[in-house]
């Protein structure tokens, strides 16, 4: 059967030939004739290679007429770069795939983990060494940090937790005026931000601000090679760029942490006058009389543990960057969310040690 | 070329500058169809720009850009896309799509821009793989699990996607090893031939200018200061035109003895 194929065979025009083709592909012997073809390119030839491939294979013979030397010379470079035909596809999802994922995924948890724990004991003896010399602190970096993690989210954190004292005496005041036991709300307010809230949400803050912060500049010091240009330099990556960062980040926390504490109060007192009718006087006195300093010395001492992990999941996530961006944007979420997590995790396991040990 | 020269692109009267620093100035260039031109220059004089500024993606503070015979400054949106689809570029280090595999990302133009059904779509972005000179496993990896030579050429095999008319190719050869970047020169000069391609591209590579290109275009003085073939190149009196075709690099390439 003589198929004749005419006009643009083009990328843009191709569905109509293959439906040409298509119809003779049963015929026995084939010739596809490309004389009235007007302008082919490699698509066009691509179809008359491979119809002429199927055609061969199961026997028959294909013959090609009427091309002009160009196309010919097209047809011969196309029929050189085929690539060769898979013969067996990939096969579908089974339910062993699936189990096997979640295994791996366990494994490379599980890995992940002792990966941190070796980066902490890493970053510690690098403290260790620069305990017993000095000299090797950077002052610099260490004051640039503090600032950029401790000073500029002073407004963000005062705002967090004056309005995280206006909600705890607006809700409490709610409930507890069933009762008639309004001047309560005081050590409800005090106790949970002192206790609780103030540092934990500073972490989380903090965490999403300067964890984040930390995976992406190392991470993208990582990609464009320096970290590795500072090695065949001499210089301990962990001494220059993650020591000061972590260092800044634990002196800091419990700053913030102090700030959040005090501002969660005055929200709490400015909350407590306005919708109770309890003075500043008196909510100063009650605080004084029925809530322990403990609560607050509990609260902040959770601080410098929440910096290290914070600051540790975020170099360790940077350092893990590799030479593509799309990796950088993935370890920067995974940096938070990460931390933010084990935050909580550690915040849990602190709760459950003051209740044993019963402060 | 002894037939009538068609111009594909004209450049006329290009300006751009960022801020106060003026790139090109009163810029003039024709593109012939069929023809491969290379563009070389200093570092700084504004090579990628002029290719930026012809293919939209820089906006000339005057002057104006005609591909096709239509004026690609004026022109709406929709017929600015119809003579896009006529162009394929190919970036200095591939820019694919670090989300999608090669063979996706070569799929992409053809998924926007055409009807053809999956499986032929998978078969010609393979097909394109391969005139590349990528083996088959490249298809199923991810760009950054690629070599910047593979990259390169994944690029390529993208840019070709729809066959276009026209490449514009930026510094298509650097960093490649030097058989990699002959392989580059005979592919491009077999896909002109056969395909009746245009190529604008910019390159450092004498090499290259060598062995392809047509016609070249020397930028210097925020403009295109000279045009022509290699030989009228090694009459120009310009120092840095001179030193360029007639430095060592230049005579081991080829230039400046006969043939």
């Amino acid at each position: 059967m003589n198929v004749t194929l005419s006009g643009r065979l083009v990328v843009a025009e191709l569905a109509k030939a293959q439906a040409q083709i298509a119809a003779a592909l049963p015929e026995p012997d084939v010739t596809l004739d490309l004389s009235a073809v007007e302008a082919m390119d490699t698509a066009g030839a691509w179809l008359v290679v491979t119809s002429q491939t199927e055609i061969e294979e199961r026997g028959a013979r294909c013959e090609i007429a009427g091309a002009s030397p160009v196309q010919q010379e097209l047809l011969e470079v196309v029929r050189q770069s085929m690539p060769a035909k898979d013969a067996t596809a990939k096969p579908r999802h089974s339910f062993f795939d699936w189990l096997e994922a979640i295994g791996q995924k366990t494994w490379r948890g599980f890995q992940g983990l002792i990966e941190i724990t070796a980066f902490l004991g890493a970053v510690v003896a690098r403290l260790g060494y620069v305990a017993l010399h000095p000299r090797r602190l950077r002052l610099t970096s260490l004051v640039h940090h503090m600032q950029q993690i401790g000073l500029n989210a002073v407004p963000i954190v005062s705002l967090m937790a004056f309005l995280i004292g206006i909600v705890m005496a607006f809700q409490g005041a709610v409930q507890l005026r069933q009762f008639g036991a309004e001047v309560f709300v005081v050590d409800l307010i005090a106790i949970s931000v002192l206790r609780e809230l103030g540092v934990l949400l500073t972490a989380i803050i903090v965490a999403g601000r300067s964890g984040a912060a930390f995976t992406a500049a190392i991470g993208s010091m990582k990609m464009r090679e320096e970290i590795d240009a500072m090695e065949t330099l001499g210089l301990d990556p962990i001494e220059v760029l993650v020591l000061p960062r972590v260092l800044a980040l634990v002196i800091v926390l419990p700053l913030l942490g102090f700030v959040a504490d005090v501002m969660g109060l005055l929200g709490g007192a400015a909350m407590s006058w306005i919708e109770l009718g309890v003075s500043p006087g008196m909510f100063q006195t009650r605080l004084y009389d029925s809530v322990d300093v403990w609560h607050y010395v509990v609260g902040l001492v959770k601080a410098p543990f929440f910096a290290l992990i914070i600051g540790i999941v975020g170099s360790y996530q940077g350092m893990k960057v590799g030479g593509d961006a799309e990796s950088l944007g993935r370890l920067t979420s995974t940096s938070v969310v990460l931390s933010i997590f084990l935050v909580i995790v550690a915040d849990a396991m602190f709760s459950v040690f003051f209740a044993v040990v019963g402060v | 070329m002894p037939e009538p020269r068609d111009a594909v692109i004209e450049v006329r009267g290009l300006r751009t500058q960022f801020g106060d620093h003026v790139v090109h100035d009163g810029l003039d260039l024709d593109v012939y169809r069929g023809e491969v031109l290379g563009v070389v220059g200093g570092s700084g004089t504004g090579k990628s720009v002029l290719l930026r500024a012809i293919v939209g993606l820089v906006r000339p503070r005057a002057g104006s850009v005609t591909v096709f015979g239509t004026d690609m400054l004026d022109a709406s949106d929709t017929v600015r896309q119809k003579i896009e689809q006529r162009w394929g570029v190919m970036f200095q280090d591939g820019a694919l799509f670090s989300s999608l595999t090669v063979r996706e990302n070569v799929e992409v133009p053809m998924r926007e821009q055409t009807g053809l059904s999956p499986e032929t779509r998978r078969a010609l972005a393979e097909l394109k793989v391969s005139m590349v000179g990528l083996p088959a496993i490249a298809c199923d990896k991810y760009p950054s699990e690629l070599s910047g030579g593979m990259r390169k050429r994944a690029g390529l095999a993208r840019a070709l996607a729809l066959d276009p008319e026209i490449v514009f190719l930026d510094e298509p050869t650097a960093g490649l090893d030097p058989i990699g970047a002959s392989a580059f020169d005979a592919l491009i000069k077999k896909l002109q031939t056969t395909l009746g391609l245009t190529v604008f591209m910019v390159t450092h590579d004498l090499d290259s200018l060598h062995a392809i290109c047509d016609r070249i275009a020397v930028l210097a003085e925020k403009k295109v200061f000279v045009t022509g073939s290699m030989q009228d190149m090694l009459e120009v009196d310009h120092p840095w035109v001179h030193e360029y075709f007639h430095g060592p690099r230049a005579r081991a390439a080829g230039f400046g003895s006969k043939g």
